[in-house]
């Protein structure tokens, strides 16, 4: 994308070694920590207010400098850098974004590639082409911050940090401050980013949701700035290190752990369907069939596609239309996970699951009892074998 | 008719003290400007020295201006009727005024701000100017406008030390208990005042177009 040194081409490793934060007043913000955040993945550092996650993080741009330990990039000590070349080496995202009021979006993109150097002409137009990455409209470029929403600013300040294609990313709760709809959005294309992208990521959260979501390893941090547990996400779900990691993890963690359980595929039942725009009083074979099995019909487009629930104790008159159609219930993928499965028949509300293929095309329907049914079949297996899910 | 009478008669010696009177309010503010950014960023960067440089600076501006005026002279060697000295004296005003002013100016640049531009590999001096000077400017600026208006007030009292500038029509004016020249005198420090603040306020317009964005998404 840029013109830039080979040697930063490649992903970086970043290694805490015992690295210890003590303030004058005796307050210990980090204890000792061990830690390696693996090239290209992202690691995510979670745990309660003063557990140390963020002085953890700013102690490897050197924002803070650490009592004692070292900190490592691949081979280099950090305290080697002077403290601004190691920084235009790492992106830095922010709750607010931090983004400099006084310049355009386009300019506070380029910011990093001027710092280091590049012609204002070429900084701004990489800006441009970073923008629309971030998903953010071309017309956008020459406002100020405070003409954007906050879900905007979040991604500007996501386009800044990329700028200068730095090989690690240092993130501190870049998406708390946004409602939870932007969130889950900056989340997903976060992810979709960095599956093109392959950066080396730090991500300091106190969700612990986000943290399972988002992370390929999750730390876990308790008050005192001690490491608690350091795994997988499905791992942390499945076997919390102790009582601490358990209670913060939270309830509901059988069921959370699901989603990183791949469902092998499903056996379906095949569904009488609807499709939008008919009238109900042609299709009375297919009706008495969906009354006789408790009452729901299943509405779907000419594309297979399904849209929702017909409640047959109410139907409507004439044609069948959006309006009339029942959204409780969830799509499940096939091929995707037993928490998508599950939930997509605890929603629907005749009790049986839609399956879809990946074109989102019908592919039958399967009962919650079903699924339960394969949850189980799948960890007797794996218990037999004697391999505990680790993904 | 004797205003216009007064105003020809003395056309030449009235611009000569504007033009001087202009020029002892703004060389001043320039000064004043250029030496309170670096004590004001003390004040900020070391918060310790805040306390005592604003009330140092502040305490300067106690100082009657005619003992300035009267003492300056023997402090610097030069002759009583130096112009210089009211140019140092008005820095030293203008100094008292701006110190807080700056120093208040940097601490209203939004943490987050400070802190990201840090992280993006900015060093504390190119910080200082790429970033928080910038975001200050519209505090400065404020604090900019009260001394440029204060020290074309200022400026006049240099005139019973014989400087010359507008503040002699008053000597005059009182010498002669004639009231002309004290009018003109009254109407030309108000539109030079108000001009040079005028000033201030286009150029603080062209530095910060970011604060009339407008603050809808």
């Amino acid at each position: 994308m840029h013109a830039r040194p080979i040697e930063q081409e490649v992903s970086r490793l970043i290694r805490f070694e015992s690295v210890t934060k003590a303030y004058p007043d005796g307050t210990v913000a980090v204890d000792q920590l061990d830690l390696v955040a693996p090239s290209g993945q992202i690691t995510v550092l979670v745990g309660p207010s003063g557990c140390g996650k963020t002085t953890s993080l700013r102690m490897i741009n050197r924002m803070i400098e650490p009592t004692s330990g070292r900190i490592w990039l691949d081979d280099r000590d950090t305290s080697t850098f002077t403290p601004s070349e190691l920084r235009r080496g790492m992106g830095y995202v922010i709750q607010h974004a931090g983004l400099f009021p006084h310049r355009t979006v386009v300019d506070n993109v380029a910011t990093v590639p001027l710092l280091l150097g590049q012609s204002r002409r070429q900084a701004r137009s990489d800006a441009m082409a970073l923008l629309e990455r971030v998903g953010l409209d071309a017309e956008l470029a020459r406002r100020y911050p405070a003409q954007l929403s906050g879900g905007q600013q979040q991604r500007v300040g996501v386009a800044r940090a990329l700028a200068a294609d730095p090989p690690v990313m240092l993130m501190d709760e870049p998406f708390s401050a946004v409602d939870p709809i932007v969130r889950a959005q900056l989340q997903d294309e976060f992810l979709r980013l960095q599956a093109e992208l392959g950066k080396t990521i730090v991500f300091v959260t106190h969700d612990i949701d986000e943290a399972v979501k988002l992370g390929d390893q999750v730390a876990v941090l308790r008050v005192g700035g001690h490491l608690a547990q350091l795994a997988s996400p499905a791992e942390l779900l499945s076997r919390p290190a102790d009582a601490f990691v358990a209670s913060f993890v939270g309830r509901d963690r059988g069921y959370r752990a699901l989603q990183f359980e791949q469902a092998p595929p499903l056996t379906t039942r095949p569904e009488p369907t609807v499709r939008l725009g008919v009238d109900l009083t042609s299709v009375e074979g297919t009706r008495a069939v969906a009354e006789a099995a408790g009452g729901w019909l299943l509405v779907v487009d000419d594309e297979q596609q399904p849209q929702g629930w017909l409640d047959l104790t109410a139907p409507p008159t004439g044609l069948i239309d959006q309006a009339a159609v029942h959204r409780g219930g969830t799509l499940a993928t096939q091929g995707g996970s037993f928490r998508e499965a599950l939930d997509a028949a605890l929603s629907s509300p005749s009790g049986r699951g839609v399956v879809v293929d990946d074109e989102g095309r019908l592919l039958g329907t399967v009962t919650a009892t079903e699924v339960v049914a394969a949850i189980e079949a799948q960890a007797t297996t794996e218990r037999d074998s004697g391999s505990r899910v680790s993904t | 008719m004797s205003w216009l009478r007064y105003l020809d008669q003395n056309s030449h010696e009235i611009s000569l003290w504007l033009w001087y009177h202009t020029w002892l309010s703004v060389v001043p503010v320039v000064l004043g400007l250029l030496i309170s950014l670096p004590l004001g960023w003390v004040a900020r960067r070391f918060r310790w020295t805040y306390a005592p440089l604003v009330t140092l600076s502040g305490l300067l501006y106690t100082i009657p201006s005619i003992a300035l005026f009267v003492i300056l002279p023997s402090i610097l060697g030069l002759g009583i009727l130096d112009p210089l000295n009211v140019a140092v004296a008005l820095t030293i005003y203008t100094v008292a005024l701006l110190v807080r002013v700056v120093a208040d100016g940097l601490a209203a640049v939004p943490d987050d701000v400070t802190q990201a531009a840090s992280a993006m590999g900015y060093r504390p001096l190119q910080r200082l100017f790429a970033v928080e000077l910038p975001i200050a400017v519209p505090v400065i600026a404020a604090g900019l406008r009260v001394a440029v208006v204060s020290n074309v007030s200022l400026v006049a009292v240099a005139a019973t030390i014989g400087v010359p500038e507008l503040g002699q029509l008053f000597t005059i004016g009182f010498q002669l208990a004639y009231f002309v020249p004290i009018v003109i005198g009254i109407v030309l420090c108000v539109a030079l005042a108000m001009l040079l603040d005028l000033v201030v306020v286009v150029v603080t317009r062209m530095l910060t177009p970011w604060t009339r964005a407008v603050t809808t998404p």
